[in-house]
């Protein structure tokens, strides 16, 4: 399929989860929180489309409340990855000298962390919810994008379309703003959604651990540790919740490989087929 | 090249160094009170006094530079305290638990170097085959599927309904089968594709074309001129995978009932037990650092530019 279709198709996707997520008090049949012990285990009914978890909650309202938690903590973390990592490499790769000296030893000493351990550690530290894994996510992947800002803006900064600007007598907040931010802008919504699947695959991973969101808040990976004891009379109160994060960082990664594909077709061959924040070739190295 | 790996061994130093302090900064500056864990701990009601006469026990009230300095020498002594909750050296509970650990990581890191990249090249050389298409799909399923939701798929189907594995534990070798899949199954899709990637790339290179037009057999160009330069991305990569297999042999521990090193990580993250949190960071970012420096010697051997770039 062509690029354009693939976004299209994962957008229509991504928005009817947005308006699920909104909406989820209109559609859902039943209270999330509500339990029902006598009910437990029920098999998939007309008033119980999927059937009941063991104490005897709604498991379709439980998933479409779930949407809410992996949409937002996505949201969260994506929105302060860009804003952090702007802010840090634009002021690095833009001003240089002693600051971005100092800026580049603190990145490598993130860099040398595996990502998915700091984070338990800096949850091990601010305590378990999902806000402290929120913080915790954003603060393991932001060297990696600072790292890439900073790289591009140096790469921006010779290019013909700048130094004319500059020497029209264009600020030097100003070049940045109009030359520079629009170029850079483009290659991280490319990285960041690719990046994003990564991520509910990380917030979900520590819920399932008991260290983000806390029962009896529906998620999925809650879900998931949840029915585990279960897994030989149920099966299916895993696999439902699996499967809504498996397509949703599905359709996550098609977006990005598409948007990767139509905006930046040279990237297919440079080599990184790697999604996380390992794919972080770094452009200096081109 | 002895000069090259020396080099790199030296700078480890101040990468380590830098590393505790981290550690240890973030710690001592963190929202809880490590004096209060502690007597949280040790059953201990956390009155004023007890708070006080903890601080001083554990060396809280002096100065921040001269703590770290006293816990730094201790620590390269290998004394990384006494955990809060079981009063025996943290060191000695870690590496009862380290070596599940690195046999669960170390077997996942072959697996995927066995079948990845074998897989990845076949893949490159019948490009848009039936095989290469199942391949493809098969590496996206792996770039979207939840370590844990696999687990428990294989769990279901591999030892309940079709009774070939024992659930959980790992009383025998075949005990890490599961855990194994399930912990490389990510980073086996990942580097399959970036293997079909770089060796296409390299296929087009303008070496193998000269190569061929020199009337060299195609098993000649593929072996000597593709294969050995298309691995020059993929060396690095696997020594950055190797840090998502460490962390997420958390979750799979978690989920096999293994008695690693991640799940007593995770069980001390719920009891505030900070030294065991301190030294289970240190160690992972050591063992993490260590694999990627034998990735970077592997890389320079296979990449001489590197070499005398670095070394000259």
């Amino acid at each position: 399929m062509n690029p354009d279709k693939r976004i299209k198709a994962a957008l229509i996707f991504i928005c009817i989860m947005v308006l699920a997520a909104v909406f989820a008090g209109f559609i859902s049949p039943w209270n999330p929180l509500e339990t029902d012990v006598l009910n437990k285990f029920a098999p998939a009914s007309l008033s119980h489309p999927l059937g009941t978890d063991h104490l005897g909650r709604d498991e379709l309202s439980r998933l479409l409340y779930g949407i809410r938690m992996s949409l937002l903590s996505v949201l969260l973390i994506s929105a302060s990855v860009v804003a952090l990592s702007f802010a840090v490499g634009l002021a690095a790769g833009y001003r240089g000298g002693i600051f971005d000296a100092v800026f580049m030893r603190i990145c490598d000493v993130f860099l040398t962390f595996p990502t998915f351990i700091l984070a338990l550690f800096l949850i091990g530290i601010l305590g378990v919810g999902l806000l402290n894994v929120v913080i915790a996510i954003v603060l393991t992947h932001w060297a990696w994008y600072a790292r890439m800002v900073r790289g591009l803006v140096l790469e921006y900064k010779g290019q013909g379309w700048v130094t004319a600007s500059r020497s029209l007598g264009t600020g030097k907040l100003a070049v940045v703003i109009r030359h520079i931010l629009p170029s850079v802008f483009v290659q991280m919504i490319i990285l960041i959604t690719l990046d994003l699947g990564h991520m509910l695959l990380h917030v979900s991973g520590l819920s399932f651990l008991g260290l983000g969101v806390q029962a009896p808040t529906p998620e999925w990976g809650v879900m998931i540790s949840d029915a585990a004891p279960f897994i030989r009379e149920h099966p299916m109160l895993i696999i439902y919740p699996g499967l809504c994060i498996f397509i949703t960082v599905a359709v996550f990664n098609i977006l990005g490989e598409a948007l990767r594909d139509k905006l930046d077709p040279s990237y297919v061959y440079r080599g990184s087929g790697c999604d996380g924040p390992a794919s972080a070739v770094e452009p200096e190295a081109r | 090249m002895a000069y090259f790996i020396i080099k790199r061994l030296l700078l480890l130093i101040p990468i380590l160094l830098a590393v505790s302090f981290i550690v240890f900064f973030l710690l001592r500056f963190g929202p809880v009170d490590p004096a209060y864990a502690y007597l949280t701990q040790s059953q201990i009601p956390p009155t004023e006094e007890a708070l006080a006469q903890t601080r001083i026990e554990l060396g809280l009230d002096r100065p921040f530079p001269e703590q770290y300095l006293s816990w730094l020498k201790k620590a390269v002594t290998m004394d990384f305290g006494i955990s809060y909750v079981t009063k025996r050296p943290v060191l000695d509970d870690v590496l009862y638990y380290l070596p599940v650990t690195l046999k669960l990581t170390g077997l996942s890191m072959l697996f995927i170097v066995f079948f990845s990249v074998p897989l990845g090249v076949y893949s490159a050389l019948h490009r848009d085959g039936p095989w290469d298409r199942g391949l493809s799909l098969l590496s996206f399923a792996g770039v979207s599927f939840p370590s844990f939701w696999l687990g428990f798929l294989l769990i279901y189907v591999l030892s309940l309904k079709l009774g070939w594995l024992a659930p959980f534990g790992i009383s025998s070798p075949s005990g890490y089968v599961m855990p194994v899949l399930t912990l490389s199954f990510m980073s086996f899709a990942i580097n399959m594709r970036l293997t079909r990637t770089s060796v296409l790339e390299h296929m087009g290179a303008r070496s193998v074309v000269y190569a061929r037009a020199r009337g060299l057999s195609e098993r000649n160009v593929i072996g000597k001129h593709v294969l050995k330069n298309s691995m020059i991305p993929i060396v690095t990569s696997l020594g950055m995978h190797f840090g998502e297999l460490l962390g997420g042999a958390v979750i799979v521990e978690t989920l096999f009932a293994l008695p690693g090193l991640g799940r007593y990580a995770v069980g001390s993250i719920y009891s505030h037990d900070y030294p065991v949190i301190q030294c289970f960071m240190l160690l992972m970012t050591a063992v993490f650092i260590l694999v990627n420096l034998a990735a970077d010697i592997i890389y320079a051997w296979l990449n001489p530019k590197i070499r005398y770039g670095e070394a000259g």
